[in-house]
């Protein structure tokens, strides 16, 4: 167990990066608390999966530091890391059974035989696999196969982190959602410090207490799911975040006031900086159709189930909204409502107005 | 309930009548020769299993069946494992890939009689590259045409070069088709290299392996060309394989019975062996 210090990271897999461009991490700087729930959450492609293996040190940093508990381990390979890491496929050895699979990294590292025994049924247990013990690996189906390569993580009772790279992909829709509450059930059991990554929105909130959101390399936001749902650090946050994502809204500033197609519109607070591209951020959900506000023609209405979005065009950009009940007529002429507390303001990209105290 | 399509068989039919020429029909006058006696005029004697028994009890028989087995018993120890080594210590990505493959599979590509006169011109004495090499400068006595332990070396060296590369590629095939991730969860799991090539690289290979088994089995209980064209079955009898024996019984002295009953035996032989090992190395995967 043990606290995870990520200091001035950067990695490229190009041997002489020139510009930013060419870093798949950009200056990352992050503590991991020692027995938190985190996730890391991005599109395909944002350096997720490279910032975890450089953590299990499948990877070696161009530049930076990874402390576990202030003891620099940068250079140190997987093994004395005692780091344990769930991949997307399941990995198991196909030729043991489930018992020598979960004792495999134990006899690895000459544990007694007495311990071992003990270890896998505390495992199996946990994991709920007892009666599979004895029956070849190969012979379980995937899910299976994915919880018996968790355990292969969690029979270590030394490891600081356990790390998940998109554990869920090849798993049945059905059984996700079991293997979900599983993982969340052993980190509450185990207590070691979990890294989620995953590029589905779902997956990170339900896990994590803490989600880290990445995007080209880099880190937008670090919060808990209901701070990324209500008050993202920035547009990409907002956007890549709920369902449908934040209306990001082309803005226009002067004299104090902000302008979306030529009407004023309430911020939940004061603007900060200046200059910049600037955008209006609001969720769906805190737009409301009103008897007055913002003149909007409904373009398209979609039944959800719960609630409909209604999406209506305001001049030529189009706005969505939550609503529950009476739902207007495709074509019709209505208005839009803005709920001030929750619309922002964000200068490229990153908020600019400050908080409601 | 199943209900079965017949009409399927309207598809298979034209294999089988294809099968039936090139196999069925040409093993059946074998069959036919095997229990008959000629004496040419196409007059026939019925002979019974008379022949299978005379070939059997035969002396010849038995020693040229002892040397096949050895033969391939020392093709497959020697290639398989080497094939793997080989493979495991080639390179998986980068531009040298694409030269490896190529380098491998050359020997292949060389005619049976071609790589069996290379080697005939290559290791003769006096005017051999090798044979030359060893006698005169190393100082070793090494003549393949008097010596039968040379000879077998011999043989045996030129059909490790010449189909080595099938198991290397076989391997290959199977060794870049494993997933990074197993690697690094073997890493992670503090796995030795020993304990990654016995739990990781061995099983994913093991398909592949059968094959290359299999079929390096066939081949060399089956070779003929090459070991005819080296050393002619010589010094004596020394290098006289199944094949080769077979050939100076049915076109040697002509006698069409005893060759065909040999034959017989020859194939019933190869399809046991091939049987054995391909129920050997897939029990496993059936329980």
């Amino acid at each position: 167990m043990a606290k995870i210090t990520l200091s001035n990271l950067r990695h490229s897999y190009l041997p002489s990066p020139s510009g930013p461009a060419d870093y798949a991490l950009k200056e990352i700087d992050l503590d991991w608390q020692d027995g938190g729930a985190y996730a890391l959450l991005g599109p395909s492609g944002c350096g997720k999966s490279t910032l975890l293996n450089i953590i299990s040190g499948l990877l070696t940093p161009s530049e930076g530091r990874i402390l576990f508990d202030d003891r620099d381990v940068t250079d140190l390979p997987p093994d004395q890391r005692n780091i344990a890491q769930v991949f997307q496929f399941p990995v198991i050895y196909d030729t043991m059974t489930v018992r020598d699979n979960l004792a495999f990294p134990l006899r690895n590292r000459g544990v007694d035989e007495g311990r071992i025994a003990e270890r896998v049924a505390e495992i199996a247990q946990m994991l709920e696999v007892e009666e599979m013990l004895d029956i070849r690996a190969s012979h379980l189906s995937p899910d299976n196969k994915q919880k018996i390569s968790m355990g292969r993580g969690l029979v270590r009772d030394d490891v600081n982190v356990v790390m998940f790279d998109e554990p869920l992909t090849v798993i049945d829709p059905h059984l996700k959602w079991k293997l979900r509450s599983k993982l969340k059930e052993l980190h509450q059991r185990v207590r070691a410090t979990m890294i989620y990554v995953t590029h589905d929105q779902t997956e990170a909130l339900t896990f994590a207490d803490q989600v880290v959101v990445m995007q080209d390399g880099e880190i937008v936001q670090i919060g808990t799911p209901v701070e990324l749902f209500e008050r993202p650090q920035h547009t990409f946050v907002g956007h890549f975040i709920g369902s449908p994502g934040m209306n990001v809204l082309p803005a226009e500033e002067s004299d104090g006031a902000v302008r979306f197609q030529g009407r004023q519109v309430a911020l939940e607070g004061a603007v900060t900086g200046q200059g910049g591209m600037t955008q209006i951020g609001v969720r769906p959900e805190f737009v409301s159709l009103a008897d007055a506000g913002l003149p909007a023609r409904v373009h398209k209405v979609s039944d959800v189930g719960r609630h409909a979005v209604v999406e209506a065009m305001v001049g030529d950009t189009a706005v969505k909204a939550i609503v529950e009940g009476e739902l207007p007529e495709q074509g019709s002429e209505i208005h839009l409502a803005f709920r001030p507390d929750h619309t922002r303001l964000y200068r490229d990209g990153w908020l600019s107005t400050e908080a409601q105290t | 309930m199943k209900t079965e399509n017949q009409k399927a068989w309207f598809f298979v039919l034209p294999v089988l009548f294809l099968v039936a020429f090139n196999a069925l029909v040409p093993i059946m006058t074998v069959v036919n020769y095997s229990v008959q006696e000629t004496f040419g005029n196409n007059v026939f004697f019925w002979q019974g299993l008379d022949w299978f028994e005379q070939i059997l009890r035969s002396d010849r028989f038995q020693a040229a069946l002892g040397r096949q087995f050895l033969f391939t018993f020392l093709i497959l120890i020697i290639e398989i494992p080497l094939g793997i080594i080989i493979a495991l210590s080639m390179p998986k990505k980068g531009m040298w890939v694409p030269v490896c493959l190529v380098l491998m599979a050359l020997p292949m590509l060389i005619p049976w009689n071609v790589v069996g006169a290379m080697w005939n011109i290559f290791t003769l004495p006096k005017i051999g590259l090798l044979g030359y090499f060893m006698n005169d400068v190393l100082g070793i006595a090494y003549d393949m045409t008097q010596n039968p332990f040379a000879a077998w070396v011999t043989i045996i060296v030129m059909d490790v070069w010449h189909w080595t590369s099938l198991v290397v590629l076989l391997s290959y095939a199977g060794l870049v088709s494993i997933p990074d991730a197993y690697y690094q969860a073997a890493k992670i799991d503090g796995a030795s290299p020993w304990k990654v090539f016995r739990y990781i690289q061995l099983p994913k290979m093991k398909t592949v392996l059968t094959i290359a088994i299999l079929l390096r089995f066939m081949d060399s209980f089956n070779i003929y060309t090459e070991p005819f064209v080296l050393t002619g079955g010589g010094p004596g009898n020394s290098t006289t394989l199944l094949s080769i024996d077979l050939v100076k019984i049915a076109l040697g002295q002509f006698d069409l019975g005893p060759a065909a009953a040999m034959s017989l035996i020859y194939f019933a032989i190869t399809l046991l062996v091939s049987w054995l090992f391909y129920t050997l190395m897939t029990k496993d995967d059936a329980q």
